[in-house]
């Protein structure tokens, strides 16, 4: 009997030992489903969310304190990769936070430009270079299109263009239209 | 000649219908008024143009240089004026427009002064690769890969084998088959220096036995060319898609490319024979890549045969060349009735890829709606690259691109034996096609929120560090002016206590 007890008893200890000493030497840094939740997110950076970037939203998520449909740049898309993700129901956008658009870049009028820096200072990804007094410009390439530098422009040079196809970027259109058609008439 | 060492799973005995453009030699296309140059008409950069509008040229003059590593230059087809460097239609299954240099030809076809080079063994293996991507050499098979990249193996590799592939499997397609029955010498000389680019000798000509005429041209030339002992002349059955250079390379070698792998990692180098007599034009006579030789076929062309077309020559005024009946905007395919695409609008221009403009098929079946698939595995049986056509049918319509990719959707050559034998009539390689480019599509995106991403967080922490800065600053300052404070203090208080001492002397 007594045996038992002790057998018992060191075999948790061991365990209980085995188990802290695991859960510190192979601890995970950082929150592993808020990642997983801002690699989902079309990281704009546009706080249209209400909250102050991608990253923040993905952890309010994570937390359970934010709803999964406060995303427009993402969309339906992003919508339904996060039900999947968090097993949660799909749900139409938010139309609080804005419309889903289509894709645009902000391109800077250059000759209507006065230097004031505002936008540089408003653009969350250092898409745009320029100096004080001297003419900005967008680096295309960087710009997620979040048009958080428009309202600050004093003289309303920026436009947001929407990104224009080319055959580059071009894909071949989704042939299952021509079955869709048929199930139709079955 | 020697015989073919393997063969590759499935793919299709097709009936050829090369019969038609056969009959007449290689004839010239007449000189365009205008001719319309995309600045991209080949697999990577698009070039950038070095002429301005309103610019006079000569034939064969540089207009665009090679920008970033693939890529390569572009030159003026004809002497003439450029008229206008905008966006015009390409010739591309998306029917957008790109970036093109206009021309407008003075009918006087002038040359611009061009070396010839005897012999070629006095350039090193980088001149000639630098001269043939400078002469803007594109593989004319199809794919418009640059081909100085395919001349250069590198420290790591070494090349056993150099093949020349005319095997042109593809029905109605005879521009290969064509250049080998009357260019022959020419095509060996591209050969030569090819050779002497990869440090090879064994050399595999592979032509499909459908093409007799063009395997004795050739033979007779090779028979006299005594610097190419090491050549030999494959003669492979007649069976699509041999021509596709994987599948080629399976039956001349009996080696299989690994997958996501390249030719040249078992030793292979694999070039079309409009390619290497490309080469030979450029190296030994120094004129660029500026036509090229196109088959016009199809039931509705009148006078079909193969033509030495200067680029940027629309395709219309090709077309009307050939008496083909055909109302205008009429849609047509550019290559092959199994490879090819449906391309509708006149004023699209002959591109360096453009092998073969077909108007009307024989036998054509009427179009009718896919039916549900039955599983019968046909496609499977039929795909020369063994991937399973039936699961990456349903993993693309339902959009599971990751799927998709596990079933090595990317080794798919989009050869078409799979819709060509579906019962059911789905266009399989359409759906491909389309996880393809979302796929590509995806990762780009993914790629592009990965650099936000990080941009973002990098402005963070510097605005971060930029604060603390600040604030180490402020308490540096404030240091600063409470030390100076308490020596003013202290100073003042040395002196009153200077001064009541002096009173107090006194």
């Amino acid at each position: 009997m007594l045996t038992a007890i002790l057998a018992i008893t060191i075999m948790a200890l061991i365990f209980g030992l085995l188990l802290g000493y695991a859960s510190i030497r192979f601890k995970v840094e950082g929150d592993p489903i808020a990642d997983q939740i801002d690699k989902l997110l079309p990281q704009t950076q546009c706080g249209q969310c209400s909250f102050p970037g991608c990253r923040p939203y993905a952890e309010a998520m994570a937390n359970g304190e934010a709803d999964i449909n406060r995303c427009p740049p993402g969309g339906e898309a992003t919508i339904q990769a996060l039900a999947d993700l968090l097993e949660v129901e799909a749900k139409p956008l938010d139309d609080e936070c804005g419309v889903e658009k289509p894709k645009t870049l902000a391109v800077i009028v250059e000759d209507r430009c006065i230097g004031c820096t505002l936008c540089i200072q408003a653009c969350p990804v250092d898409a745009i270079l320029g100096a004080a007094k001297q003419m900005h410009t967008v680096i295309t390439d960087e710009c997620t299109g979040c048009e958080l530098c428009v309202p600050p422009c004093p003289v309303d040079c920026i436009d947001m263009v929407e990104t224009k196809l080319n055959p580059n970027t071009w894909r071949w259109p989704d042939p299952s239209h021509i079955d869709l058609k048929l199930e139709d008439h079955s | 000649m020697s015989t073919p060492l393997g063969k590759f799973p499935g793919g299709l005995v097709l009936d050829g219908q090369k019969k038609r453009s056969t009959h007449d030699a290689i004839r010239k296309t007449p000189l365009s008024k205008k001719l319309i140059l995309p600045l991209q008409q080949h697999i990577g950069e698009a070039s950038t143009p070095i002429v301005a509008v309103g610019d006079n040229v000569l034939k064969g003059q540089r207009i665009a240089k090679a920008e970033g590593h693939v890529s390569v230059c572009l030159h003026a087809p004809s002497s003439g004026t450029i008229t206008a460097i905008d966006e015009q239609p390409i010739p591309h299954p998306s029917g957008l427009s790109a970036l093109c240099i206009s021309l407008e030809t003075d009918g006087e076809d002038r040359w611009i002064e061009h070396e010839e080079i005897a012999d070629f063994t006095r350039l090193s293996e980088h001149d000639i690769r630098q001269k043939i991507r400078e002469a803007g050499i594109v593989g004319l098979g199809g794919a418009g890969f640059p081909s100085f990249i395919k001349l250069n193996p590198g420290v790591h590799h070494h090349v056993e084998t150099l093949i020349i592939n005319g095997v042109e499997c593809e029905p109605y397609i005879t521009c290969d088959d064509m250049i080998m029955r009357e260019r022959a010498e020419g095509i060996l000389d591209g050969i030569e220096i090819m050779q002497y680019a990869l440090r090879v000798n064994h050399c595999v000509i592979a032509i499909e036995d459908n093409k007799p005429e063009a395997i004795s041209a050739m033979e007779l030339a090779l028979g006299r060319r005594h610097s190419l002992k090491d050549t030999r002349i494959v003669v492979i059955p007649t069976r699509y898609p041999t021509g596709s250079e994987k599948q080629l390379i399976q039956v001349v070698t009996g080696k299989q490319v690994p997958s996501h792998g390249l030719p040249i990692d078992i030793g292979i180098v694999c070039h079309n024979v409009g390619t290497s007599y490309a080469i030979g034009r450029a190296i030994k006579h120094g004129e660029p890549l500026i036509s090229r030789i196109v088959t016009v076929t199809g039931t509705d062309v009148k006078h079909a045969g193969n033509f030495e077309t200067l680029f940027g020559t629309p395709m219309h005024e090709l077309l009307s060349f050939c008496d083909t009946h055909r109302e205008p905007n009429e849609p047509f395919i550019l290559g092959g009735p199994m490879m090819g695409y449906n391309l509708s609008g006149d004023h699209l221009p002959v591109t360096k890829t453009a092998n073969c403009i077909l108007v009307g098929v024989d036998n054509a079946a009427p179009k009718t709606e896919p039916l549900p698939c039955i599983r019968c595995g046909e496609c499977a049986t039929a795909c020369p690259v063994s991937l399973l056509p039936q699961q990456l049918y349903w993993f693309s319509r339902s959009k599971d691109l990751e799927k998709t990719r596990e079933y090595n959707l990317f080794d798919c050559i989009e050869c078409g034996c799979c819709s060509y034998v579906c019962p059911s009539k789905i266009p399989l390689v359409h759906y491909f096609r389309f996880a393809k480019t979302e796929t590509m599509n995806h990762e780009l995106e993914t790629q592009k929120a990965d650099n936000a991403r990080i941009r973002h967080e990098n402005r963070l922490e510097r605005h971060e560090s930029e604060k603390k800065e600040k604030e180490e600053r402020q308490r540096q300052r404030k240091l600063a002016l409470a030390a100076t404070k308490a020596a003013k203090e202290k100073e003042a208080a040395k002196k009153a206590a200077e001064s009541s001492t002096d009173n107090q002397e006194n």
